[in-house]
């Protein structure tokens, strides 16, 4: 008996808190309402100003509708940006072998974008043999962007990630320098910042673009993105279109078409590795990559290097 | 425990065991400060030189695009290994009851704690940016095997440091109560650690729960963090990482080093502090056999490491064994295989060579030997990538540690042995309380 009691003096205790909670927030909504509206006339009687949208239009909207972003309001939009990746996409690159002499216009034109050192490779070309039997050919080695990548596995800060467009991308505003994922990536495709980055004009004001990683931080990894800022803008890949040799193709898997970076011809994806035995390189360590190779036949130049090849490189065979 | 003893005797017995186990505490001679002294200057240049190396970067170590992980790194892994000591001597043996073990268990728990404390520290100094370090908490991603030995290498070292002060509570009463002639301010540190102890039945009660409690706790813990630290490698997929057994290897291996580094720290005890009495030839005899099997159990495990691949030899293991077997890396290989694994083990075998002097040496030896073995687990895996490394520098092709880099490493020696040498100059090095006991002095003796 005495619990029932109990019990009814607490219901109405809490039916009373309850009502008197609404009536509250009630009046807490309109007034906040009334004062909203209000502001939101006044503003509209600004003018109007001229902007320029991502898509390259002028528009012209009220002055009251623009808010000048500052610094860090860029940097986080343009991390959210690159967070996201681009929508319905599934970007894929295929690299023909038959076609590379080694010109290393892509290396060149990668490391002037990314601001990196001459030691420091986004993309390389190697000079592979597989075997004694075999002849050996140039290999540009980009990061791979695996499905199944182990490198963004490891990371313990997030820095590093797979987007929705396949790009495995980083971000050197949270890297804290432990190179586990250097240690898990099996193509040795990310490059440290051992030194003070290299300087170049204007990086001291430049805003942090997670999908050039530029400015290059001291301390923090740098790796391939596939050039997720040039896609963004509906251009090739800085390696891709700087290639005299109609090496490589890049395009969009969900599509199934592929675009020459040279000659800016485009073809089906499926039928170009179908066609020519597209591989990638290690499929059985189950990466899963999205860089195919077109196999070295009928190549286009000679071998010509002065250096070693990879069997004569006995550190590594 | 030998039969009790009459009040008079009891007393007898008591003062002469706190004699003999209060020395290193009052003990500051010449040596003492010239001791503390070296450690405090290597920890000192230590520290200096991780300034210099945040200030240019990471540069100033011989760490470069492939091999990215070297001497820090293998000394974290040592220093992760020789920690798991305080679990198998103050644990495991404690609770298989081995009354032997007693005046050793505070030995191997300073040896752990120094250790695993350092371990947090050397990867914070490996670390391409050390000021975002709270990242980890902050933006942590349970994915990461760092994650997981973030966890556990904290856990062990608040459990280890719980297991430490524990048994210590009624020394540092006792000590409180009887020990004079020390400067104000450590009387004072004895008064607040001391926690009120009296000796009363409920507290010794408590006392003995908690660290059973703590005993059992450890061992799932310490297994955890070389387990989780032997992951850091075989999660990965390179040659010579990629290995099933990595996790055991690393903790029969933690064993050895552990054994050498406690038989090490029992030799200077016993000599600097003449505690002969307490740490005897039976001890150092005994100790001796623990790190024969230990050593044993680790050779298993050596053997189906390099014996399995080297006998498929597919295409990167096989050049991975080439270059440990025969190649730049053979001479080390073979140095720490048989000189710090194969050689002990059969000479501990000799009775004479299980004596202090003898055993200090071997275990000396066995100590730098697995430093180097983790320096060899580390480092020419690195240099093994699955594709060729062309066109860089030649420093990308080689690994050879620079001098700031060595400094940065002995920091954590210097810093390990200093936690070491404080924890003995600040309680008895040996339980004072269990060793009365067992002698047979009365409980309510030892608090009067």
């Amino acid at each position: 008996m005495e619990n029932n009691n109990d019990n009814k003096t607490e219901n109405s205790r809490r039916k009373f808190l309850r009502s008197f909670g609404l009536t509250i927030g009630i009046g807490a909504l309109a007034t906040g309402g009334s004062l909203y509206v209000a502001n939101q006339i006044q503003k509209k009687k600004g003018k109007t100003v001229k902007v320029l949208t991502h898509d390259g239009q002028l528009a012209e909207v009220d002055s009251s509708q623009l808010s000048v972003m500052n610094p860090k309001e860029i940097l986080e939009s343009n991390q959210n940006r690159g967070f996201e990746g681009l929508k319905g996409h599934k970007w894929v690159m295929v690299i023909d072998l038959a076609k590379c002499r080694n010109a290393r216009m892509c290396i060149a034109a990668c490391q002037q974008a990314h601001h990196l050192r001459p030691e420091q490779y986004h993309i390389n070309t190697l000079r592979m043999q597989d075997s004694k039997d075999t002849k050996p050919y140039f290999m540009p080695k980009p990061c791979y962007h695996c499905d199944n990548p182990p490198c963004t596995k490891v990371c313990p800060v997030n820095a590093t990630w797979k987007r929705s467009d396949g790009i495995v991308l980083i971000n050197n505003e949270r890297c804290i320098g432990c190179r586990f994922c250097m240690a898990a990536c099996p193509y040795s495709a990310r490059v440290f910042n051992w030194f003070q980055p290299l300087e170049v004009e204007g990086d001291d004001e430049r805003v942090y673009d997670v999908e050039l990683n530029v400015p290059q931080k001291k301390g923090t990894i740098t790796k391939c993105l596939f050039s997720a800022d040039r896609l963004r803008q509906g251009k090739l890949p800085y390696c891709v279109s700087s290639c005299p040799n109609s090496v490589y193709w890049f395009g969009d898997k969900n599509e199934d078409t592929v675009t020459n970076g040279t000659t800016g011809e485009t073809t089906r994806f499926s039928e170009l590795i179908r066609e020519n035995a597209g591989y990638t390189v290690h499929e059985e360590l189950g990466t899963k990559p999205q860089v195919f190779y077109l196999p070295p036949k009928n190549r286009l130049f000679p071998f010509q290097f002065e250096g070693k090849t990879e069997l004569e490189d006995n550190e590594h065979i | 425990m030998s039969e009790i003893l009459s009040k008079e005797e009891s007393k007898k017995v008591l003062t002469k065991i706190e004699d003999d186990l209060y020395k290193p505490i009052k003990t500051y001679d010449d040596w003492s400060i010239a001791w503390l002294v070296l450690l405090l200057t290597i920890v000192a240049v230590g520290f200096y030189a991780w300034t210099h190396q945040l200030k240019v970067g990471l540069g100033v170590t011989a760490l470069r695009d492939y091999v990215s992980w070297g001497m820090y790194i293998g000394n974290f892994v040592f220093f992760v290994a020789v920690s798991l000591i305080g679990m198998l001597i103050s644990s495991v043996l404690q609770l298989l009851g081995y009354k032997w073990i007693t005046p050793i268990t505070r030995i191997a728990e300073q040896v752990a704690i120094a250790a695993v404390a350092l371990a947090g520290l050397i990867i914070v100094m490996d670390m391409g940016r050390p000021d975002r370090v709270l990242n980890v908490l902050k933006n942590g991603r349970f994915a990461s095997p760092i994650l997981w030995d973030v966890t556990v290498i904290t856990t062990y070292l608040a459990i280890s440091v719980l297991l430490i002060f524990l048994p210590l509570i009624p020394d540092i009463a006792m000590m409180h109560k009887r020990l004079k002639g020390i400067p104000k301010w450590q009387e004072n540190i004895y008064k607040v650690l001391s926690l009120n102890w009296v000796g009363s039945d409920e507290q010794y009660s408590l006392l003995k729960t908690a660290i059973r409690i703590l005993l059992i706790l450890i061992i799932p813990v310490a297994l955890s963090i070389h387990t989780v630290t032997s992951w850091l490698f075989a999660a990965t997929l390179r040659p010579g990482w990629d290995s099933t057994i990595f996790g055991p290897y690393f903790v029969t291996g933690a064993f050895v080093a552990g054994v050498a580094a406690v038989l090490i720290v029992m030799f200077a005890y016993q000599r600097r502090y003449k505690l002969h009495e307490y740490i005897t030839d039976k001890h150092f005899d005994l100790v001796c056999k623990l790190l024969v099997l230990t050593s044993l159990v680790y050779l298993y495990f050596n053997i189906n490491e390099f014996l399995v691949p080297a006998y498929k030899m597919r295409k990167l293991e096989g050049a991975h064994i080439t270059e440990l077997f025969k190649g730049k890396f053979a001479v080390l290989f073979y140095m720490v295989q048989i000189g710090g694994l194969i050689l002990p083990i059969i000479l501990l075998l000799f009775k004479k060579m299980r004596k202090p002097i003898p055993a200090f040496i071997i275990a000396l030896v066995v100590l730098i030997a697995a430093w180097f073995k983790r320096f060899l687990i580390v480092v020419p895996t690195m240099m093994h990538p699955t594709l060729p490394i062309q066109n860089v520098p030649d420093n990308f092709h080689t690994y050879m540690p620079t001098g700031t880099e060595i400094l940065v490493a002995s920091f954590s020696w210097g810093a390990a042995i200093l936690i070491i040498t404080l924890l003995a100059k600040l309680f008895p090095v040996i339980p004072v309380w269990e060793i009365a006991e067992e002698k047979g002095v009365k409980r309510e003796d030892l608090y009067e």
